[in-house]
Formats: C-alpha cells, sequence, structure tokens
C-alpha cells in the first residue's frame, strides 16, 4: 500500500504513465467535443422560449461544471501536498490553477453573451454570477501566489492554503441559486432528478460534458508534466531523457 | 435532422447568430491556447536543457585537451 502511495508521489512515475495515456485521452477529448459541438450546433431542436441563443449551453454548462470539478482537484491536491508534503501533489495544483481560471473565464463569457438575448443585460450582480466571479479571483489569487515567493516550498503552502479557504465559495455557488431566486435560471441536470430538459436537447450536452471532463484531464496533464520537467530539470532521468531526444533527432 | 433549411440560416441562428458564434469562438480559442501553451513552454525547456548539455559538453572537452603536458 505504502509503496503503491509512493510511486503515486513519484513525478518521474507520472511522468513515464502519464505518457502513454496522453494519446488516447487526447483523441478522446477531441471527438467527444467535434460530435457535441456539432450535434449542439446543428442537430438539437430550437428552444421554444430562448431560440437559438440556447445552444450556447453547450459551452457554458460543461464549462461551469469543470470550473468546479477543477477547484476540487486544486484545493484536495494542494492539501494532500500540504499534509504529505507529496512534490507531484503541490505540481498538481499549481498546473490546476490556471485551467480552472481559463474555465471559468469561458463560463462568465458564455454566461454573459448568452444573457444578452435572454435578459436584456451583459452582467446583473446575481447571486450565482457574483460567486463564479469570486471562484475566478480565488483561481487568480492562487496563481499570484505561486508567483509571488522565491522559495517553491513557501509558494506551494500559501497557495494550498489559500484554495482551502476558498472551498467555503463552493457550496455557496451550489446553492446560489436556490438561496437568492434572481435572474440565473435553475440547475438544468441534477445527479438525483431526471433532467428538466428534452432527451433531444440533453444527449449532446451529456457528450460536452463529457468532453470537457476528457479535455480537462489533457490539458491538467499537459501542465504538469512541464512542471515536472522544469523542476526536475536538473536529474539523472530528465537529462538522460533528453539525450534520448537529441539522439533521435540527429 | 439537421435544424436549419440553409447554411445562411444556420449562420444567423434565428438572428441570435452573432452571440452563439462569438461565444463558440471564444471558448474555442481560449481552449486551444490551454493546450498549446504547455506544449510551447515544454519545448522551450527542453532546447535549454540541450543547450546547457552542448555547454557542459564544451567545457569538458576544452578541460581535456587543456591538460598541461608533464
Amino acid at each position: 500500500m505504502w509503496q503503491w502511495f509512493h510511486r503515486l508521489g513519484s513525478p518521474r512515475w507520472f511522468y513515464q504513465t502519464s505518457g502513454k495515456w496522453l494519446p488516447w485521452l487526447s483523441v478522446l477529448a477531441l471527438t467527444l467535443l467535434s460530435v457535441g459541438v456539432v450535434w449542439g450546433l446543428g442537430f438539437a431542436p430550437e428552444d421554444a422560449k430562448q431560440g437559438n441563443s440556447f445552444r450556447i449551453i453547450y459551452i457554458h454548462v460543461p464549462a461551469s461544471f469543470l470550473a468546479l470539478a477543477g477547484y476540487y482537484v486544486m484545493a484536495i491536491a494542494g492539501a494532500v501536498g500540504l499534509i504529505w508534503k507529496m512534490k507531484l501533489a503541490d505540481m498538481v495544483m499549481k498546473s490546476a490553477a490556471p485551467i480552472g481560471a481559463v474555465l471559468t473565464f469561458v463560463a462568465l463569457v458564455t454566461g454573459a453573451i448568452w444573457g444578452k438575448p435572454t435578459w436584456g443585460t451583459y452582467w446583473v450582480w446575481d447571486a450565482r454570477i457574483t460567486s463564479m466571479l469570486v471562484l475566478f479571483f480565488l483561481y487568480l489569487g492562487v496563481i499570484a501566489l505561486q508567483y509571488s515567493y522565491t522559495s517553491q516550498d513557501a509558494a506551494s503552502k500559501a497557495s494550498a492554503v489559500l484554495s482551502l479557504v476558498g472551498m467555503v465559495n463552493i457550496p455557496i455557488i451550489y446553492k446560489s441559486v436556490d438561496w437568492w431566486y434572481t435572474l440565473h435560471q435553475p440547475a438544468t441536470i441534477k445527479l438525483t432528478e431526471a433532467p428538466s430538459m428534452h432527451p433531444d436537447m440533453f444527449h449532446p450536452l451529456l457528450v460536452m460534458i463529457l468532453g470537457f471532463y476528457c479535455f480537462y484531464a489533457v490539458a491538467l496533464i499537459l501542465n504538469t508534466r512541464v512542471e515536472i520537467l522544469h523542476r526536475e530539470r536538473r536529474t539523472r532521468w530528465v537529462q538522460d531523457m533528453v539525450l534520448d531526444t537529441r539522439e533521435g533527432q540527429n | 435532422m439537421f435544424q436549419f433549411e440553409s447554411l445562411s440560416e444556420f449562420v444567423q441562428m434565428g438572428g441570435h447568430g452573432t452571440y452563439v458564434w462569438a461565444a463558440y469562438l471564444i471558448s474555442l480559442s481560449v481552449l486551444i491556447w490551454l493546450v498549446v501553451s504547455p506544449l510551447h513552454r515544454r519545448r522551450k525547456l527542453v532546447q535549454e536543457v540541450i543547450k546547457q548539455q552542448r555547454r557542459e559538453a564544451a567545457r569538458q572537452q576544452h578541460s581535456n585537451t587543456a591538460q598541461p603536458a608533464p
């Protein structure tokens, strides 16, 4: 058990294993996203009330899902790094921050664009939107902390603490549409209930959500691998690997 | 079933074309950046390591040839 745990914590092991998974995950993500986009844009039926603007949902909802899921990844990795001093966890946390920030940005921007034809305004200080904006700033805060210390250990510690404190925001985002019933519509999909959407609209959304999950995994693995290379660039195995690729080129 | 009669209708999206296409294009470009930027950083990093290895090799060779003859 402990051997497994230590191996999982080894950046070198992660680098080599993830390299085998990466092509498959990339193909899967690309396929799911292509199918989902074509299906959602062209083949899903028009919404009776919102018309075609509702097609933004196929980006907006998956991006919002992953913005939240990415926060869990970042906070859990931060906690693991803090408690067990696992270096790989610190690298995952650092890599998750910019991806989460970008996905939150996508959720906010697509939401704003969708708001214009639907609500008549790009922005309102609605509870859901405001708490998502707070999430965006939390991600930015973690990114900023990573660069404000000269010691990587101190930066990791500070980022982990901030991401754990920021967890408070997550249930607020989930519950915001129920607690303050303002402008943002309630959740379309709930784990415990049947979706409030027609199956013809729901199936492409499901494909897009799966596609976004795979995309997230690809992006996180890519970022973590670069972080591993950067921090271990003086070690034997990285030096040898680079030598091998040089010989491959010559 | 394709929901639109023609390509221009597909582009216009019943008057919502600007919003829908803007949302998709912005998202697409940002997501592409998310994948390209680590690949770019990786390339730069590997090149740096190669440069350093070459420097190291050159220095070693230099110190070998510069040995004073006994």
